[in-house]
């Protein structure tokens, strides 16, 4: 089990540790978070990156910040899991990508900023993945309606006509 | 290094003309489903693949925010629709973990049973079509007359034998009995035969190996590096099996091996996966025989608010009437906690997982779910490169890339 006091020693006060569950969560400042999943990565023995997700935090009640981006590591060796937490806020919500340590994070950070907007500054091919690229919006932030834009509806067809 | 358009843009250049760009996709018998790959060729070698998924998006996760736990699983059943099951029962383990629901032994014996049958069903197809891709017509043939098996046992359980939407939470649909037993049992006895026929069939025949020996060759390093899991990384030779390492459901009771494989090739694939519905086959004998009496659902009594009561208990008495209108009315549902958790089990592809944050309501805030074909899928151009044109349709298959699940 990693010792989160050995941490906060390490990398400020700022981080945090709660717990729910089996699910053991870091929450990190957005400016110490590459350093800490290196920490993590290199020292800690975290070698496997889970999944890398974003929640948007603009109805949730009572909170202080947008975005919470969630890296889950896996220790393979002890069989130990992690959960670190990282706050970003608009306008430019962007972080370090984590694609040197974990080549798996290529994917998984382009569909985050895909999906939520956030950008990952170094990552090699920050694409869209999912949505086509002319696609504006971001469609699982929480501004974004159920329905849509009218994207669907202002889709250019091509009538055999024209083709 | 990850390919990306300026990779594509430097196979331009005067002194590379003669590579070629072959578009392969997005509908082409081979990918089975809508993916498209962009592949530039140096004559039939392929040096750079760029794949272009997202043709199946459809906003699942968007829908999970606007439907009820419940009401969810109707959804994750289309994701990997090979083995729907394995997917509610993974969803629905994330939202019991997230409610604090501890299942009944009965139940937890059925869903280890489905899973497994899940895993069978998923692998016959995946070993089927990947010999079909590569000219072996008849082992696919053996393989779906079993998987039909398969089907039958689900629609009798469930009324469905695709979509099942058959697990709830804290429970299943339905109570199964002896008759459903015994069609399993009967699937249980016949199995062998066709998995015998199918070994004879693939493993050693010659056509078949020289496709798919040495073809994209994964490390161990690379597996973990790039997040792979299930049997994918376990053919790399990543001793890791959510089933071995975090028992869930009745797993910790049962005996049963982890197949690795050092080979990480193709054809390390296919054999952990031939070994694994050995291994399956085994567990589902076990908890067949070992299938605990007593309720199938979480008992209402027992203080569970989340759980819907038996049909005769709605229509019967007045305590099952109040119960099934706070489960299902608009205005009433879960009450969950206010909290964010990770669950995963062991889906026939790899670690299939769902992240969830709650703000206490009867939906999920954010419902993430972490996709092994995704993440698979995005090995592809590592694993593609230097060879031949014609082992695209290998790897393809030996990855088992499942479009609905990639695209969501």
């Amino acid at each position: 089990m990693i010792d989160i006091t050995a941490l906060q020693a390490q990398f400020g006060s700022e981080l945090s540790l709660s717990e729910f569950r089996d699910n053991r969560r870091v929450i990190c400042p957005a400016e110490k978070a590459h350093a800490l999943l290196s920490h993590l990565y290199h020292a800690a023995g975290f070698n496997y990156l889970v999944d890398i997700t974003a929640v948007d935090y603009l109805e949730w009640e009572n909170a202080t910040d947008r975005f919470g981006v969630i890296y889950a590591l896996l220790n393979m060796e002890a069989g130990e899991r992690l959960y670190v937490k990282v706050f970003v806020n608009d306008p430019h919500p962007t972080l370090p990508t984590v694609y040197n340590l974990w080549r798996g994070a290529d994917w998984m950070e382009r569909e985050v900023y895909d999906m939520f907007g956030i950008t990952f500054a170094g990552h090699p091919d920050l694409r869209r993945i999912l949505s086509p690229d002319e696609f504006t919006a971001f469609p699982l932030r929480k501004d974004y309606p159920l329905k849509g834009r009218g994207e669907r509806h202002n889709f250019p067809v091509i009538t055999r006509a024209d083709s | 290094m990850p390919l990306t358009l300026a990779d594509l843009e430097a196979t331009d250049a005067p002194d590379k003309e003669y590579l070629w760009t072959l578009n392969f996709g997005p509908q082409h018998p081979a990918t089975h489903t809508t993916l498209r790959l962009i592949l530039t060729l140096d004559g039939e070698k392929v040096i750079n693949a760029i794949p272009h998924i997202g043709y199946l998006h459809s906003g699942f996760e968007k829908l999970a925010e606007h439907l009820d736990f419940n009401q969810y699983v109707t959804i994750v059943d289309r994701m990997n629709y090979l083995s729907p099951l394995a997917n509610e029962i993974a969803w629905h383990h994330a939202v019991e973990k997230l409610m604090g629901i501890e299942l009944t032994p009965r139940c937890k014996y059925l869903r280890t049973l489905l899973s497994e049958l899940m895993r069978i069903q998923d692998h016959l197809l995946n070993v089927g079509t990947s010999a079909l891709d590569l000219g072996a017509f008849t082992a696919f043939l053996y393989c779906f007359t079993m998987r039909e098996r398969i089907y039958d046992i689900v629609e009798f359980a469930s009324g469905q034998r695709f979509h099942t939407s058959y697990t709830r939470v804290g429970g299943v649909l339905f109570d199964v009995n002896l008759e459903w037993v015994n069609k399993v049992r009967e699937f249980v006895r016949d199995f062998p035969k066709t998995h015998a026929e199918t070994h004879r069939l693939l493993t050693r025949n010659r056509i078949f190996i020289d496709r798919i020996k040495g073809v994209g060759v994964l490390t161990k390093e690379d597996a973990i590096n790039f997040s792979c899991a299930g049997p994918v990384a376990r053919a790399s030779g990543v001793v890791r099996d959510l089933r071995k390492d975090e028992p869930y459901l009745a797993y910790g009771d049962l005996d049963f091996k982890v197949c690795c494989s050092q080979g990480g090739d193709c054809y390390a694939r296919y054999l952990v996966r031939m070994q694994e519905m050995a291994e399956s086959l085994k567990i589902i004998e076990q908890t067949l025989e070992n299938l605990p009496a007593g309720p199938v659902n979480v008992e209402v009594d027992g203080g569970s608010r989340a759980v819907l009561p038996a049909k005769p208990a709605v229509y019967r008495s007045i305590e099952g009437l109040i119960q099934h209108f706070e489960v299902i009315m608009p205005n009433r549902g879960f009450e969950t906690p206010k909290e964010e958790i990770y669950a995963a089990v062991e889906a026939p592809n790899g670690e299939l997982g769902f992240y969830i944050a709650s703000n206490g309501t009867k939906t999920a805030y954010r419902a993430r779910t972490r996709p092994p074909s995704y993440i698979h899928f995005a090995v592809f151009p590592h694993l593609i490169r230097g060879h031949m044109l014609s082992d695209v349709v290998a790897i393809l298959g030996s990855l088992n890339i499942i479009a609905a699940e990639l695209d969501r």
